[in-house]
C-alpha cells in the first residue's frame, strides 16, 4: 500500500494550530454561504474526511447553537478503477441515517487533487436521494492543473501547488498521532 | 486491519486461514448497508458477468447469489440442471469450456458431487464459487452462519458450537467445522449412530467433539446448530422413522433449556418444523434463521466482490 512506503517530507504546510484556524474559517464560510446550519448535512468521506468533518461540525454546532446533520461515505464501492487496482480495496461502511432529500450537502475530504474520489462520492450520494444542492469543502487543494475531471471545491482551507510526484498528506490525531500536513516525496532512487 | 482475501475461488474454508475468513466477514458486515438502502444497488461489478450454474435444486442459495451479484450490478446468469445441456450428455468439461467461451467473470457452481467446483476451477479462467458440493463444503453457508454468530455473540473463539443431525452427509456440517475451529470455538457433533462416523473427531485437528447423545452436545452450548434431515435419504435406513428421529434427536424447547440461557439457534433451511426442530423453537426469538439468510445476500457480495477483483495464488 502507498502508505507503507517510506517517503521523505519535503515541507510542512500546516502545523496544528493552522489546521484548526482552516477548519474554524471552513465552518463560518459554510454557515455564511448556507445562511445557517438549518438544512445542512455534512458528509465525510473515508477515511480522513470523516473526522475533519466532525471537527467543522462542532464548530457549527457553536456558531449557530445547532448541530448540523453528520454522515460517512465510503466509496470504495463506486471507484473506477476497480478493474486496475490489483486486489480489491477493503470495503468500510456508509453511514448516511438521516435522510439526504431536499438538504444542503457539503462533501468533506483532506485533499482534492484529481476529483475522482469526489465523482464517486457524487454518485453515491444520488443513489441515496435527492439533495437540494451538493457543495465541497477540502482542507487543501493541490491546483486545477492536475484535475482529471470538471470538479472544483466550494470552501477551501489551502491552496497548495504541487507536483504530480509529490503526495500531500493531511496528518490527523486519529490515525497518525500528529495534526499536520506536509508535502512528501518518494526519496531518489 | 483486516488482511485482504487473495484467492480468487471460493472453494471452500478448508484452506482458509483465519485471518482470510475474518478478512471476507468485515467485508461482508460492511455490505449490510448498502441491502437496507432504497436503492439496494452499487456498480462495483458493472459490466461483469456472473453466472449460477445450479446441478442440484436450490432455491435460498441460488436467490441469494442473484440478489448479491444484481445488487452489485453484475449481469447474472441463472442456469440450473433441468435447462442444461449436462442432462443432454454433455461433460462437466466441456460445460466449463463451453461457458468459458462466453467469458464470464464468476462462475458460481452448485453439484451434488463433492469436487465438482474444483474441476471446473481447473478448465475455466473464471472465479469459481462453491455453493455446495456433495458431502464435501458449502462455505458462504458456513461464512453467513459466522456472522449470525458474530452478531449475537461478537467473537466467535471460546464458543461452544453443538451441530446436530446428519453428520454424515452434511457439507454445512463440514464447512461450519473448519470455520468454526480455525476461529477458536469449540464443536460438539451429535445426532443418530449411523450419521455420525465414530472417528470424526480427527476430522480437524482440535476443539471438535463427538457427543454421543444429543444432551450431552447441547448441555452449555452458545450456539446449536440443527441440520435439516434430507427425507430423500430416509428409505436408506440411516433411521427407522422420521417419527423417531423427531423423538431422539430434535430440537424440543425442553432439550434447549439444557444450553446457556442465551443460547442462539441456527438452521440452514429449508426446515421441517417438528422433525429436526420443533415449531415453537423455530419461531421463537433465539432462533436466528431469518437472520441467516439476511446475512446470506451480504456475504454473497463480499465473496463475489473479492473473487472477481482478487488476485489468483502465485501471481
Amino acid at each position: 500500500m502507498a502508505d507503507e512506503l517510506i517517503l521523505v517530507e519535503k515541507s510542512r504546510i500546516m502545523d496544528s494550530a493552522r489546521m484548526k484556524r482552516a477548519l474554524s474559517r471552513l465552518a463560518s464560510e459554510i454557515v455564511e454561504e448556507n445562511q445557517g446550519a438549518k438544512d445542512l448535512y455534512l458528509v465525510g468521506i473515508r477515511r480522513r474526511g470523516v473526522p475533519l468533518a466532525e471537527r467543522i461540525a462542532d464548530r457549527i454546532e457553536v456558531l449557530e447553537g445547532m448541530r448540523p446533520f453528520y454522515g460517512i461515505i465510503d466509496i470504495t464501492l463506486y471507484r473506477d478503477d476497480l478493474s486496475t487496482v490489483g486486489a480489491n480495496p477493503i470495503v468500510n461502511r456508509t453511514e448516511l441515517e438521516e435522510d439526504i432529500s431536499g438538504k444542503v450537502v457539503v462533501l468533506i475530504d483532506d485533499v482534492l487533487y484529481t476529483g475522482r474520489t469526489i465523482r464517486a462520492a457524487l454518485d453515491q450520494l444520488m443513489d441515496f436521494g435527492r439533495p437540494k444542492k451538493v457543495q465541497l469543502a477540502v482542507l487543501i487543494d493541490r491546483g486545477r492543473e492536475h484535475r482529471e475531471l470538471p470538479i472544483q471545491a466550494d470552501f477551501i482551507g489551502k491552496i497548495v501547488p504541487t507536483k504530480a510526484s509529490e503526495i500531500v498528506k493531511v496528518m490527523l490525531q486519529e490515525y497518525d498521532d500528529v495534526e499536520a500536513v506536509g508535502i512528501f516525496e518518494k526519496p531518489a532512487e | 486491519m483486516n488482511k485482504p482475501f487473495r484467492r480468487r475461488d471460493l472453494l471452500g474454508i478448508r484452506n482458509l486461514s483465519a485471518e482470510e475468513i475474518i478478512g471476507i466477514l468485515d467485508t461482508a458486515e460492511n455490505f449490510r448497508e448498502i441491502n437496507s438502502r432504497e436503492i439496494k444497488k452499487v456498480p462495483t461489478l458493472r459490466g461483469k458477468t456472473v453466472i449460477n450454474l445450479f446441478f442440484e435444486a436450490s432455491t435460498r442459495t441460488r436467490t441469494s447469489f442473484e440478489l448479491a451479484a444484481k445488487r452489485l450490478s453484475a449481469d447474472a446468469v441463472n442456469i440450473s440442471v433441468s435447462s442444461s445441456s449436462l442432462s443432454k450428455g454433455e461433460t462437466l468439461i466441456d460445460t466449463a469450456l463451453t461457458l468459458d467461451a462466453m467469458s464470464p467473470d464468476c462462475i458460481v457452481v452448485r453439484h451434488s458431487s463433492a469436487g465438482v467446483p474444483h474441476q471446473l476451477a481447473k478448465f475455466s479462467k473464471a472465479a469459481v464459487i462453491n455453493a455446495g458440493d456433495g458431502a464435501n463444503e458449502h462455505p458462504t453457508q458456513a461464512l453467513l452462519d459466522a456472522m449470525t454468530i458474530r452478531e449475537h455473540k461478537k467473537m466467535i473463539k471460546g464458543l461452544q458450537v453443538a451441530i446436530i443431525g446428519d453428520i454424515l452427509h452434511s457439507r454445512v456440517a463440514r464447512s461450519n467445522i473448519h470455520l468454526l475451529t480455525k476461529l477458536g470455538a469449540t464443536v460438539r457433533v451429535s445426532g443418530p449412530r449411523t450419521l455420525v462416523p465414530n472417528d470424526f473427531q480427527h476430522f480437524v485437528e482440535k476443539n471438535l467433539l463427538v457427543a454421543t447423545n444429543i444432551e450431552k452436545a447441547i448441555e452449555g452450548a452458545d450456539v446449536v446448530m440443527i441440520l435439516r434431515i434430507q427425507k430423500e435419504r430416509q428409505d436408506s435406513a440411516f433411521f427407522p422413522t422420521l417419527r423417531e428421529y423427531a423423538i431422539h434427536y430434535g430440537l424440543t424447547q425442553e432439550r434447549l433449556n439444557l444450553a446457556k440461557p442465551n443460547a442462539i439457534v441456527l438452521h440452514p433451511g429449508p426446515m421441517n418444523r417438528g422433525i429436526e426442530i420443533a415449531s415453537d423453537v423455530a419461531d421463537s426469538s433465539r432462533s436466528l434463521i431469518l437472520d441467516q439468510v439476511k446475512y446470506g445476500v451480504a456475504v454473497r457480495m463480499a465473496v463475489l466482490y473479492l473473487a472477481t477483483g482478487g488476485m489468483p495464488i502465485g501471481e
